[in-house]
């Protein structure tokens, strides 16, 4: 025999159970604040996250190391600049699906080109963080930043990140996803020493070549 | 999952041509709805997919070998046509796809609406008079579908230019502002 | 036919008093339209007399923007077509592609692609009960309990390709990249932590009984019409087809794994089958999800795809069983990197030719239900 309501009553107290519970086991509680996360899975604790000069962070970050937000490019320490790993060779700039980047190369006072962007920006209205642009860098020079403070009064041109604001050193890459950043040093570190042992063996092939050239060159005196 | 094959279909209707590179049947001009109707019958009752593709007028180069034995490159215009594809499985026997095709020009461009067959080419039609312009004889309710009704133009075709109605705010490529000063939208 | 008004229509007529239909939009910003979705109501009373859905309010024109664009460019757009589901559109993409050129995927990145297709139809018919329940008046507890579940899922989504939703994370050929350490422990705990939370569920709503009358003998889709519609996914099977596109075209890996197919008896379907179809097939997701977790191996998770995707000319069309529906991709190959037609079936918009004839003839509220229980998302209705 079921009473009218019944059903009502048993949905009712899987509902007030919940709200008991909730009091204990804080992975009871529906808002969002990740609070069934164990405290270890966060960078550091709340509101301790590693800052750079002109960053903002708020104290509910719930970013993790593994988010990504809009790209920023990389320069290996010291002044950015000098150490920036971009070419400006527009790779990203034609497989960006919004087309959101705009490079310009730089170039000396002779007209020639040099290895870096003049110009980079990134319209972070636009771009939809897809992570193109890092799956083609040939040099890795662009990876994918998780700052998402960004929004700005500013309606024509504050959405427009320039050069200079994207550009962060590898430490602070190594801070946000460290285990991203452990396998790209890793492979550029492989791939520079593959490099190497490839030139090293063309020199001691050309060397052995021009040796024997010379000893063919004095055997043919001798004769 | 076992193939639907199309020799049947052939053998029934010796007017259709079988289109190998594409793998589709393309239906007899004036007779889609009478082979729909025989597929029916055949216990294809599931119509997956309706779309159309537009082909614009080009060229096309071919290396044949003429009499003399050389072998020479004969160009001819291919005119250019409008196909209304339609991928059709069975889902009693659960064999597929079937491919049918209906090809009409690019002017006037007319097929035959195969919704009294099967019901799920209402929409998709619609969605086919709308972007390319292709009208259906004996569609029950044939108007546009994602665009609004005031709509002019048809925006899948290749050749659509977009209107030159814009609010745009500058950005680094100013494509639709490119595009204007060389007189590719119009206005 | 599909202009046949509602049955049992007249219009009371009286001395005095003048009766005529109420037209009403159920207009773009709507709480229970899932979405920029508008019907043109007719009412006589409350019982709907004629009803016309209208759409478009979203439409980006996906297909002419691929056309633009070269293969892995559109991938991150499929993303956003039903943005639920973004790792199934990847996945139904991915396997059109892979029909143009011939490319194996390596066997840990097919046990990935299901686990990650298992998790999100979790994460999609979890929402959708929510939804449905919000909509029935339930207002926020059963949604906010799905959400909390849904969590979990996007924590592991965001672990393995760096966004919760737009993932982005199929490639041709296999996937970007694979998961991190200790991804499958945690997937494990999730999908063992689901069925207790599901039993809990069920004990909040199904006996309930305002959900039984409001949904039982609503929305009867007999089972000639959804075939002819092209109705596809929980709402087919609701009308007592069993047609799912895992057992019938057995795409991936599917053939390894042991599930069911839940599907109604009967000849029609009404709303409450479709509910309880969904809640049954969570079930059957986390037996396959339980499979897949145990045997997967380790290995290479990416093929020998070309780096410059440029197929010879062909036509493929790759489908799959979404979370919707047969969610289907078109594509015309002419030998450039860029395809010459792309074409998305979407399931939302096919399985919305059948609304009209489900809602003549019942209450407005109705037809909120209704809706509810078809599944749209506009994104995929527009694209």
């Amino acid at each position: 025999m079921s009473i009218l309501g019944g059903g009502i009553f048993k949905g009712m107290k899987v509902t007030l159970w919940n709200f008991v519970l909730s009091y204990f086991r804080r992975d009871r509680l529906t808002t969002n604040d990740y609070s069934w996360r164990p405290d270890g899975d966060l960078p550091q604790g709340i509101g301790d996250y590693p800052k750079e000069e002109g960053e903002q962070l708020s104290d509910t970050t719930t970013v993790t190391n593994y988010s990504r937000n809009f790209p920023m490019l990389l320069h290996d320490g010291g002044e950015p600049m000098d150490t920036v790993r971009c070419v400006a060779c527009q790779i990203c700039e034609r497989e960006c699906p919004p087309q959101c980047i705009y490079i310009e190369k730089d170039y000396d006072e002779n007209g020639k080109y040099i290895k870096r962007p003049a110009i980079f920006d990134i319209d972070v209205s636009v771009c939809m963080s897809c992570q193109i642009c890092v799956e083609v860098c040939p040099f890795d020079a662009i990876v994918m930043n998780s700052q998402f403070e960004l929004s700005t009064p500013d309606r024509f041109g504050g959405l427009l990140v320039r050069r200079d604001d994207l550009l962060k050193s590898n430490d602070y890459y190594h801070q946000i996803h460290p285990e991203e950043a452990a396998a790209r040093d890793q492979k550029m570190a492989a791939e520079k020493a593959a490099k190497e042992a490839k030139k090293k063996a063309a020199a001691e092939k050309a060397k052995a070549a021009a040796e024997k050239k010379a000893a063919e060159a004095a055997k043919g005196d001798a004769e | 999952m076992s193939e639907l094959s199309h020799e049947p279909l052939l053998q029934q209707f010796p007017d259709a041509e079988w289109d190998e590179a594409a793998g589709a049947v393309i239906a007899p001009l004036g007779q889609a709805r009478t082979v729909a109707e025989w597929l029916l019958g055949q216990g294809v009752d599931y119509c997956s997919n309706v779309t159309g593709v537009d082909y614009l007028e080009h060229e096309v180069k071919e290396k044949i070998t003429n009499d003399a034995g050389e072998v020479e490159t004969v160009t001819h215009t291919e005119p250019g046509r409008i196909d209304v594809v339609y991928h059709l499985y069975s889902m009693q026997n659960k064999t597929g796809p079937l491919v049918l095709k209906q090809r009409t020009g690019r002017d006037n461009a007319e097929a035959e609406s195969l919704t009294p067959v099967w019901r799920s080419c209402d929409l998709q039609e619609r969605e086919v008079f709308d972007l390319f312009g292709v009208n259906f004889k004996g569609h029950p309710d044939q108007r546009r579908i994602l665009m609004w009704d005031e709509f002019e133009g048809h925006p899948m075709r290749r050749d659509y230019t977009e209107p030159f109605d814009y609010e745009w705010e500058p950005t680094p490529h100013n494509e639709i502002l490119e595009k204007h000063q060389k007189g590719k939208v119009i206005v | 036919m599909s202009t046949a008004a509602a049955p049992n229509y007249e219009l009371l007529q009286q001395d005095g008093l003048e009766t005529s239909l109420l037209e009403v939009s159920m207009g773009p910003h709507h709480p229970s339209t899932h979405g920029v979705f508008r019907m043109d109501v007719k009412l006589d009373g409350e019982t709907v007399v004629d009803l016309r859905p209208v759409f478009g309010y979203l439409h980006r024109n996906h297909e002419k923007l691929a056309e633009n664009m070269t293969y892995l460019s559109s991938m991150p757009f499929t993303d956003r077509l039903d943005y639920f589901n973004s790792m199934s559109n990847n996945w139904a993409y991915a396997l059109a592609a892979e029909k143009l050129i011939e490319v194996e995927v390596p066997e840990r990145a097919e046990y990935l692609r299901v686990i990650m297709a298992e998790l999100t139809r979790l994460v999609n018919h979890v929402s959708l009960v929510g939804f449905f329940l919000n909509d029935l008046g339930a207002l926020g507890t059963p949604l906010m309990y799905a959400f909390r579940e849904r969590e979990k899922i996007l924590d592991l989504f965001e672990q393995a390709s760096g966004a919760r939703m737009m993932c982005n994370y199929f490639r041709f050929g296999g996937l970007r990249n694979d998961v991190p350490e200790g991804w499958l422990e945690r997937a494990g705990e999730v999908v063992d932590r689901f069925p207790s939370f599901l039993d809990e569920y069920e004990q909040l709503l199904c006996e309930n009984e305002i959900i039984l009358s409001r949904t039982q003998g609503v929305g009867n889709l007999p089972r000639e019409l959804a075939i002819s519609a092209g109705v596809t996914g929980p709402m087919l099977r609701a009308s007592g087809v069993a047609y799912d596109l895992r057992k019938v075209d057995q795409y991936g890996i599917y053939d390894r794994f042991k599930f069911r197919v839940p599907h109604t008896d009967g000849d029609t379907g009404d709303c409450y089958d479709r509910f309880m179809i969904r809640m049954l097939e969570m079930r059957e997701s986390i037996e396959i999800l339980k499979q897949a977790l145990a045997g997967i191996p380790k290995g290479e998770i990416m093929g020998n795809a070309p780096r410059v995707f440029k197929p010879k000319p062909a036509e493929a069309y790759g489908r799959i069983e979404g979370p919707k529906g047969e969610l289907g991709f078109y594509l015309i190959a002419d030998g450039t990197p860029k395809p010459y037609r792309y074409r998305v079936r979407p399931p939302s918009l096919i399985n919305l030719t059948v609304l009209r004839d489900m809602c003549l003839g019942g209450k407005i509220a109705d037809t909120v239900i209704i809706l509810g229980s078809i599944d749209i998302v506009l994104g995929e209705v527009d694209r």
